[in-house]
């Protein structure tokens, strides 16, 4: 199953990843042949077959409804590439 | 001076007996084991950083690189997360401090533990102890590599594909991928969510028991976990009577596996029908057909969205770049390796509109099946077997240039980790000089009886675990 350069720019557009013409081409070649690999999933006839999503049988996990302490700001913004105050600094959205 | 220890050959629990008996304190046996890396890490590169004070009463351990410890580096081997110091403890990790184990630093792995040999680590790759010019096996590489070379007594992996099991195999260890669910992810680093699980790795069985006690249970930061059914009882039987172990009936015409492989795995059940255990077939007719492609959908498409969070905001380093989205596709582009890159556009493709239904729905009914036919085949038998890796240890370089061999390594590992189950991978004997990888599965919660299967084939099988190059290297 091929897929076109076109497609791979609009999922790296997705997945945000800022690609390289390099990349791009050798993406495209690589992501062809996994997608022809792993499409023989499609030779199967599941439509009654429910889908699993999570291999445990677990539904509506409660917890204790008590306060616990949050880690302190310093820590949170410990790794933080740059910090404004409280806040992360980020370049401007537009 | 006379070593404390034979860090080659001594075992978790003949450690702690040592430490409780007060023959050794836990500094000395840390100053050991860092001794044993000093000697030995430059060539194999199993850790990436060491811890030099040992903080806690009982023996080390080393900890994969995707487990976040308080304080200590942590990279995931990736670029997109170096100089990353957390500042709280994985679970698993307290727990290890909880029980008085001392950090001896932190284990190599493929980057965000996405790989079969370790090559895929922005830090390069780790060496096999039993021949260096080839891989560990991988993710869990820097691990398998420490224990089997005598740098660890023991460590906590993780296994998503086969991460614990196959570089166990390929180093010689013993390794547990637990039941899922089991044990806590929380502050591990995530690959794909439904399927990573923490687990063992050491010299023996028994070790492997110990240190799963330690780590598996509730954990109300981790809301896929339960508590055990059961508690880890250590195994000392030494026969399997009654023991009913199967083998798919695929694994005949897979071709994948090396002869040497099958030959070790068949010498495997020999032993255990001499042990008393009554071995047969079994039918797993979609695991080794539909379970690597059903995994490279399910898992990259995990990936993709939990490697989403690395974007230059709140941790990790950053590209600048005039607006914030230009600042978020550079830090990744530059930060991301490219099989984490190859895996987030597969993943993002196979979730994306018009692909969803074909490529990741299908493989989520795909799963369904394989758990249903994992549930009838253990309806008949107590325990598969397979071999744990279809080949033995390959040449570094050999696969890092086709994804698609890469991804084949994990052919035998696979299917069972997307239907939740717990897996045993036990040395079995060598083939070409190299270890060869028992495979042990079980039903759910079913670790006890793993143990105790495993443990009995272990005292038959008789491997020793040290690699031939290191024998005699210390008396």
């Amino acid at each position: 199953m091929a897929i076109s350069r076109e497609e791979v720019l609009h999922v790296a557009r997705l997945a945000r990843l800022a690609l390289t013409d390099d990349e791009i081409e050798r993406l495209t070649q690589e992501l062809g042949k996994i997608l022809e690999a792993v499409g023989v999933v499609s030779e199967l006839d599941l439509a009654d077959v429910p889908p699993t999503s999570h291999p445990l049988d677990l539904v509506n996990v409660w917890d204790e409804d008590v306060l616990r302490d949050s880690l302190a700001l310093d820590e949170v913004f410990a790794n933080a590439p740059a910090r404004d105050g409280d806040l992360f600094r980020v370049p401007p959205t537009a | 001076m006379a070593p404390v220890v034979d860090t080659l050959r001594l075992t978790a629990e003949d450690a702690l007996g040592l430490v409780e008996r007060r023959e050794v304190s836990p500094a000395e046996l840390h100053g050991a084991y860092l001794e044993a890396i000093g000697e030995r890490n430059d060539e194999l590169h199993a850790y990436l950083r060491t811890v030099e004070t040992a903080e806690g009463a009982s023996i080390p351990i080393a900890l994969k690189d995707v487990i976040s410890t308080k304080g200590v580096e942590t990279t995931a081997g990736s670029k997109i997360l170096e100089g990353y110091v957390p500042v709280f403890d994985a679970t698993v990790a307290a727990r290890c401090k909880a029980a008085g184990l001392t950090l001896l630093g932190k284990t190599n792995t493929d980057e965000f533990a996405m790989g079969s040999s370790t090559e895929n680590s922005a830090w390069g790759p780790s060496r096999n102890p039993w021949d260096p010019a080839l891989v560990p096996g991988g993710s869990g590489g820097g691990n398998a590599a420490a224990v089997s070379a005598g740098l660890a007594p023991w460590g906590l992996g993780s296994d998503t594909g086969g991460s614990i099991k196959q570089p166990s195999a390929l180093c010689g260890n013993v390794g547990l991928r637990p039941t899922y669910g089991t044990v806590s992810r929380f502050g591990v680093v995530a690959f794909a969510s439904s399927l990573d699980q923490i687990g063992p790795v050491a010299k023996t069985v028994r070790d492997v028991a110990l240190l799963y006690s330690i780590i598996a249970g509730r954990d109300p930061y981790d809301s896929t976990t339960v508590e055990l059914p059961e508690p880890v009882q250590l195994p000392d039987a030494e026969r399997l009577d009654g023991l009913r172990i199967g083998v798919p009936t695929q694994i005949e015409s897979l071709e994948a596996i090396e002869p040497g492989v099958r030959a070790a795995f068949e010498q495997a059940l020999e032993l255990a029908r001499e042990l008393g255990a009554e071995v047969g077939d079994c039918d797993l007719p979609i695991s080794y057909r539909y379970g690597m492609p059903c995994y490279y959908l399910i898992a990259p498409a995990e990936a993709s969205s939990n490697l989403a969070r690395y974007d230059g905001v709140r941790f990790g380093p950053r590209t600048e770049a005039a607006t914030y989205r230009e600042m978020v596709e550079r830090t990744r582009d530059e930060g991301f390796g490219a099989e984490p890159k190859r895996r987030i556009m597969l993943g993002t493709y196979a979730l994306s509109a018009g692909y969803y239904d074909a490529f990741y729905g299908q493989a989520q009914k795909v799963r369904t099946l394989l758990i249903r036919e994992h549930r009838e085949a253990l309806a008949t038998v107590d325990v598969i077997a397979t071999p744990t890796s279809p080949t033995v240890a390959f040449p570094i370089g050999d696969k890092a240039a086709d994804p698609l061999a890469m991804y084949a390594c994990d052919l035998l590992t696979i299917p069972s980790n997307l239907a939740g189950l717990p897996g045993l991978s036990i040395p079995c004997g060598l083939s070409d000089e190299l270890p060869v990888g028992l495979q042990l599965l079980g039903p759910q919660f079913g670790e006890n009886l793993l143990f105790r299967a495993g443990h009995a084939l272990e005292r038959a099988i008789g491997f020793d675990t040290v690699p031939t190059r290191f024998r005699g290297a210390r008396t």
